[in-house]
């Protein structure tokens, strides 16, 4: 529900996205190694084909939108990995637009550095149960950090909106709850097979 | 390679990831279409023009004319019928959600009313013009540049002067969905033979964690004997482009000559106050 079709938004938030996702690429982009893009290329697919599961909650289904997971992987290489994931996106399934590219990167990919600050600041220690509910939080608030900004970007388009925009941040709850419990298991995995990845080093990682 | 093409079933988790071949990604059509010969680069920014002015337009009849205009660009590149009208009718489901309720939050004239709340003229145009709207970008956007590969996409960006960083990420991301797409599904047959089913629960949620967070693990060891061979050939930031820029044709001066024609024509048709 992150895809916001062209023609929606007005202009000036319009604009406001795509200048922030600009900075923000731009960041990302100049902080990334040459020698780091395959990684963060293949955790963009990793979240382009996580995105396309549909998990059922009662008669209808939802799909994840893995900010958070991006954030606490690639941290300011989040934008231009959204980026390309959500170009990929309206390309090849015709989700979302063109134009309204810079308000859905600006959408995740903020909420993805938030994340990835808070799940820095929590995993310090290196204990794997506190490493675990920090992704777990991480995982869920990206995503409403995601649903407030879209309803943003929708009401400030507009006070007709509004009704809907309430409504966005309400139906983004389930994908909350599934995605924190996907997020920590993802993490709890990579923290028991490959804490490299997450800037620990195997002694690090303590049970108490 | 049908056992690639799987279509989306929301149940069996099964996943609609078109497989990466000539001809085209999302499943259209391989044979050589009237827009194949345009320069890449020619139709990645007459795509990018077409959404700018169409998101700019106000009137219905021009919003019309620019889904028309998408329309013929769509059969030009002869996208298949079928899975076109089923992708706009995905995206139109998102759009009815926010539609349905414009009629009755834009203040207007009143036209009918539904449990007490009426319906305002001005709401059900806007409603209809955000539609075509929507409607009009997307088909040019999948007339334009879905019908090329991914690849080729890429490879117009670089030659478009985007960062190379960006480029070498995106075509890296085109790679490696075709990758992990064909290792989740390994993954997912491997659990569907365990018995695994997706359901509404905390333990399907962590199962496919688990599967993502052992895809990312295989995936960034992949990658980091992709970076050792990378080195080892003496990786400077840079890749050659395999395919050469054609020398600008008759079809590119025909296809700019079209595009300026629609964008005016479209103005031009916005400017008339209806």
């Amino acid at each position: 529900m992150a895809h916001i079709p062209d023609g929606v938004l007005s202009a000036p938030v319009l604009l406001a996205g795509a200048a922030v996702s600009l900075a923000g690429c731009a960041y990302g982009l100049r902080q990334l190694a040459a020698e780091r893009i395959p990684q963060v290329a293949l955790m963009s697919a990793a979240l382009f084909v996580a995105a396309l599961v549909h998990f059922p909650v009662g008669p209808s289904s939802v799909h994840l939108i893995l900010n958070g997971l991006a954030g606490i992987l690639l941290g300011w290489a989040a934008f231009p990995a959204l980026l390309v994931a959500l170009l990929l996106q309206a390309v090849l399934f015709g989700f979302g637009g063109l134009i309204v590219l810079g308000v859905s990167v600006m959408n995740m990919a903020l909420p993805a550095v938030l994340c990835r600050a808070l799940f820095v600041v929590m995993s310090r220690s290196g204990n794997r149960r506190r490493t675990m509910i920090a992704a777990g939080l991480a995982g869920g608030v990206g995503v409403m950090l995601t649903a407030l900004l879209v309803s943003l970007a929708l009401a400030l388009s507009g006070q007709e909106f509004a009704a809907v925009a309430k409504l966005v941040v309400f139906a983004h709850i389930p994908v909350a709850v599934i995605e924190s419990i996907f997020t920590a298991a993802v993490i709890g995995l990579l923290l028991r097979v490959k804490p490299e990845v997450l800037g620990f080093t195997s002694t690090e990682v303590r049970d108490e | 390679m049908t056992a690639l093409a799987e279509v989306s079933h929301p149940h069996t988790g099964s996943i609609d990831l078109p497989p990466l071949q000539k001809g085209g990604w999302g499943g259209f059509r391989a044979s050589e279409h009237l827009l194949k010969t345009v320069d890449a680069r020619l139709r990645v920014v007459a795509c990018g023009i077409f959404a700018l002015t169409v998101v700019g337009l106000t009137q219905i009849p021009s919003l019309l004319m620019a889904l028309a205009l998408a329309g013929c660009a769509a059969m030009a590149a002869r996208l298949e019928f079928a899975s076109t009208l089923r992708r706009m009718a995905a995206l139109d489901g998102f759009i009815l959600f926010v539609l349905f309720f414009l009629p009755f939050t834009v203040p207007g004239e009143g036209i009918f009313s539904l449990n007490g709340v009426t319906a305002s003229y001005e709401g059900v145009l806007r409603a209809v013009e955000i539609l075509l709207k929507a409607n009009a970008v997307v088909l040019m956007i999948m007339a334009l540049l879905g019908s090329m590969e991914p690849v080729e996409l890429g490879h117009a960006m670089a030659r478009l002067r985007l960062p190379v960083k960006f480029v070498h990420l995106f075509l890296f991301t085109v790679r490696y969905i075709e990758v992990l797409g064909r290792e989740y599904r390994r993954l997912r047959t491997a659990m569907k033979a365990r018995g695994f089913r997706l359901r509404c629960d905390p333990h399907t949620w962590r199962s496919i964690g688990y599967l993502f967070g052992m895809l990312l693990v295989r995936g960034i060891e992949r990658a980091e004997r992709i970076v050792t061979a990378m080195r080892c050939r003496g990786f400077q930031g840079h890749f050659h482009l395999m395919t050469e820029a054609e020398p600008v044709g008759r079809r590119d001066y025909a296809f700019v000559g079209l595009s300026v024609m629609a964008a005016c024509a479209l103005i031009i048709l916005e400017s008339l106050h209806w």
